[in-house]
């Protein structure tokens, strides 16, 4: 009965997203402000279904409903209750109900926070945000419904992937979405503003906080996932420049370009037809990753069982937004008139830099990502992409980016003085190749790679603490710091963030150890100044799984510092085993130890050990980022009401 | 005011077109090492490719030629069911990979050894790689598994 209600509100979901995406636009048009009206109402009610649609889903789910062809083929009643909810997305058909219930989300957000839009811009804004949901509530109810029943439920179900039936998988989708489908919201607003031919600073301020959102989320969730991979893959990777992972990273690429260009419209009343056009691109970004994901068309670890006609519908609805919008973009983007002009050497040209260079770097990784794609359609040659090919089209743009970083922060807006923006810069520049050539000289393995990636990370991380100080003046310096803007913290925050995040990854590749051997119970053997010792492994038995259990203590010297468990899980139900690798964590480095196979003649098991630096950093960096994120959306001036008054001309700089 | 504008747009579309070219010159010398070519078993058999390139071998792993547990490195064979090519792989075999499965490796072959730097198995029970699919295909063998 349950799941039959959710059915009725997943339809009724569409059926008021269809008149909210077709009434607000005509009433804009006309000025019709009853008909306006009719978007604001209607967004609240079509999340509100959607919301009831996908806890009608979830309680099938928790109740273990076996008649719901969904639930038997992703549940199972032994499996612990955490993983019974999160089942709800952990497949194609709920992730998608997650998805679109996201899209009206952001909409009903619009509806009932958005009271300081002008209402013409707000009615066509969650027009066009009820479109998308329409498109996405179409795939849905078509080609993918999640309340399909079974004429003959069955006892027990099949089983979550075991490899999902993971924390960090298991929130890792929701917070990815919330960042794919906050571009939507960015969307709107820019084919809003197109429609309205017309953008200024104060449109611009509007779409910052849900770029920014976006953005966010995106950050956690792509550190999420690549923590996942991390730890639950087994082979200690955190990157492996997977078409599925690339997907998420080129949005975000995108929005973090479209964040930095929103501000030069902001301040400035220039680029504007060039943040349009991100916006565009940003969301388009988006619906290509999900195309990727769920039409199985590349060949990747995380691909979803998969299925042609819906990679066909996605493509349909790609063609439909991005043909439409670009259409638009093309007839409206000659009215979007610039109006500052700035000098060569100037804050405008270092975020222009900044835009060409992550939206170069976004280029390099779509056409690696989708060469294999247009190799075998147009050259009729099977091939694929590997890191090397990223690694070195990709890294240039990273080192570019950095170096750049730390001056633009400085530069002031219109016009700058060179020398007065290098001057205090200089010392840190010479910390940090000082820096880089420490441990050129220190380390016994030579690598260009990390003294480079310690220098690079050293310059913006310093960089952004000198930018920062800076903004404080001459006296009362310490009060002048805490008084700041709350953007002035979240900029310096995310680039710290930034330069850790590079230094991190460098020093991961280029120091760490892997070893593999066969390990005799009992006896010690030397990793990377570290001694482990396989002491004892054992049968365990898990709620649904049954799991070979080894015991390896790892010695520095004399002391006992950890004590590990790997684990290799085999799942009856769903015929799979997992690898549960065990990572001692610490803060400069982590050791990660798999269990392998037993030995045919009993002499030991197979472990493989990494010793992998600075691991941590990583997410500790992607962390900063999203946390200087959170700082810049609190700003004060994004809630203080803006009205439709234009903004004075040539505002002071942040 | 009218030509300083006017000015600057030429100079950021002429930046943004030394990006691009920059990023297209990127891409093609980064392409030369970067791609790994596909090779079905059978192809490999026929034609065995230079032992110095990387290149990706896929089909199902051969029922019954895992070999594990002997030292580190562990064997088997990988079919299309025109040909089998033995596979040795120094390392711990990923999560999803057992016989009659399809599977996808990078790496070497040496003197009629594919000597695997990675091993790719599928990630859940109903998916196979694209290329899998199509190899098998080619030799009339493939089974769709919605089918039975």
């Amino acid at each position: 009965m349950i799941v039959e209600f959710g059915h009725f509100a997943l339809v009724l979901a569409f059926v008021i997203a269809i008149v909210q995406a077709i009434v607000p636009l005509i009433g804009a048009q006309r000025r019709w402000s009853g008909w306006m009206a009719v978007a604001e109402p209607a967004a609240g009610a079509q999340f509100l279904l959607t919301a009831i649609a996908f806890a009608a889903l979830m309680w099938a789910f928790v109740t273990s409903d076996f008649s719901v062809r969904l639930v038997t083929l992703n549940s199972h009643s032994a499996k612990p209750l955490i993983y019974k909810i999160t089942g709800t997305w952990g497949n194609h058909e709920g992730s998608m109900l997650l998805w679109v219930m996201i899209v009206a989300l952001y909409g009903a957000l619009v509806a009932w926070f958005g009271t300081n839009l002008p209402p013409l811009l707000r009615a066509r804004v969650l027009a066009v945000q009820a479109a998308i949901a329409v498109a996405f509530f179409s795939f849905i109810i078509f080609t993918s419904n999640p309340f399909l029943r079974l004429e003959l439920p069955p006892l027990n179900g099949q089983d979550l992937n075991p490899l999902l039936q993971d924390v960090g998988l298991a929130i890792h989708p929701p917070f990815l979405y919330l960042g794919y489908v906050g571009l939507s919201m960015s969307f709107s607003f820019a084919v809003a503003a197109l429609i309205e031919g017309r953008i200024d600073a104060a449109w611009a301020r509007w779409v910052r906080p849900w770029t920014l959102a976006a953005w966010i989320f995106l950050t956690i969730g792509i550190g999420l996932g690549s923590w996942w991979a991390y730890y639950e893959l087994g082979w200690g990777g955190f990157w492996f420049w997977d078409p599925v992972e690339n997907a998420s990273f080129m949005p975000w690429l995108l929005s973090a370009a479209l964040l930095h260009s929103a501000i030069v419209v902001e301040k400035r009343e220039i680029l504007k037809t060039w943040t349009i056009l991100l916006a565009i691109l940003a969301f388009g970004f988006s619906l290509i990753g999900t195309f990727i994901v769920r039409s199985g068309l590349l060949t990747s670890v995380h691909a979803f069982a998969n299925d042609p006609e819906r990679g066909l519908y996605i493509l349909a609805i790609i063609f439909v937004f991005m043909g439409g919008a670009l259409i638009l973009f093309a007839c409206r983007a000659s009215a979007m008139e610039a109006r500052g002009v700035f000098g060569a050497f100037s804050r405008e040209t270092a975020l222009i830099s900044n835009n060409i260079l992550l939206a170069g770097s976004c280029f390099v990784v779509f056409v690696g990502t989708l060469w294999p794609l247009i190799s075998e359609m147009f050259f009729d040659r099977k091939l694929s992409v590997g890191p090397p090919f990223f690694d070195t089209a990709f890294t240039p743009f990273m080192v570019l980016l950095g170096l750049l970083l730390p001056v633009g922060a400085m530069i002031p807006w219109k016009r700058g003085h060179i020398g007065r923006v290098i001057r205090p810069l200089r010392w840190i520049f010479v910390a940090a190749l000082a820096l880089a050539v420490v441990l050129w000289i220190i380390p016994t393995q030579r690598s260009v790679l990390a003294p480079l990636g310690a220098a690079i990370g050293a310059w913006v991380c310093l960089g952004a603490i000198l930018d920062i100080v800076s903004r404080t003046g001459k006296k009362d310096r310490v009060s002048r710091l805490f008084r700041l803007p709350r953007a002035d913290w979240g900029k310096a925050v995310a680039h710290f963030g930034t330069g850790v995040v590079f230094f991190a990854i460098c020093a991961l590749v280029a120091w760490q150890e892997e070893h593999i051997q066969v390990a005799e119970i009992g006896k010690p053997f030397e990793v990377g100044g570290f001694t482990l010792t396989l002491e004892d492994v054992n049968q365990v038995q898990g709620p649904n799984y049954s799991s070979t259990k080894g015991f390896v203590s790892v010695r520095r010297g004399e002391y006992e510092i950890a004590q590990l468990r790997p684990e290799k899980r085999v799942y009856p139900v769903a015929q799979m085993t997992t690898t549960e690798a065990a990572i001692d964590y610490r803060v400069f480095r982590d050791v990660y130890v798999v269990i392998g196979d037993r030995q045919t003649d009993d002499s030991g098991w197979v472990i493989r050990a990494y010793i992998k630096p600075f691991a941590n950093w990583i997410w500790a960096g992607c962390i900063l980022m999203a946390l200087g994120g959170l700082l810049s959306m609190s700003d004060r001036r994004f809630r203080v009401a803006v009205g439709e008054k234009k903004l004075p001309y040539g505002m002071p700089a942040e | 005011m009218q030509g300083l504008k006017k000015r600057r747009r030429i100079q950021i579309v002429a930046l943004a077109t030394v990006g691009l070219a920059l990023s297209t010159a990127l891409i093609g010398y980064a392409m030369r090492d970067g791609i790994n070519f596909f090779r079905a078993p059978t192809e490999v058999f026929e034609e065995p490719p230079n032992p110095a390139e990387v290149f990706r071998i896929g089909g199902l792993v051969e029922e019954g030629s895992i070999v594990r547990g002997t030292g580190e490195t562990v064997k088997f064979s990988v079919t299309d069911g025109g040909a089998s090519v033995t596979v040795h792989y120094h390392g711990i075999l990923p999560d999803l990979f057992a016989e009659n499965q399809g599977m996808v490796g990078t790496g070497r072959y040496i003197d009629g050894i594919f000597q695997a730097t990675e091993i790719l198995a599928k990630h859940d029970e109903t998916y196979m790689p694209a290329e899998v699919i199509d190899a098998l295909k080619a030799q009339g063998i493939y089974k769709n598994p919605n089918d039975d």
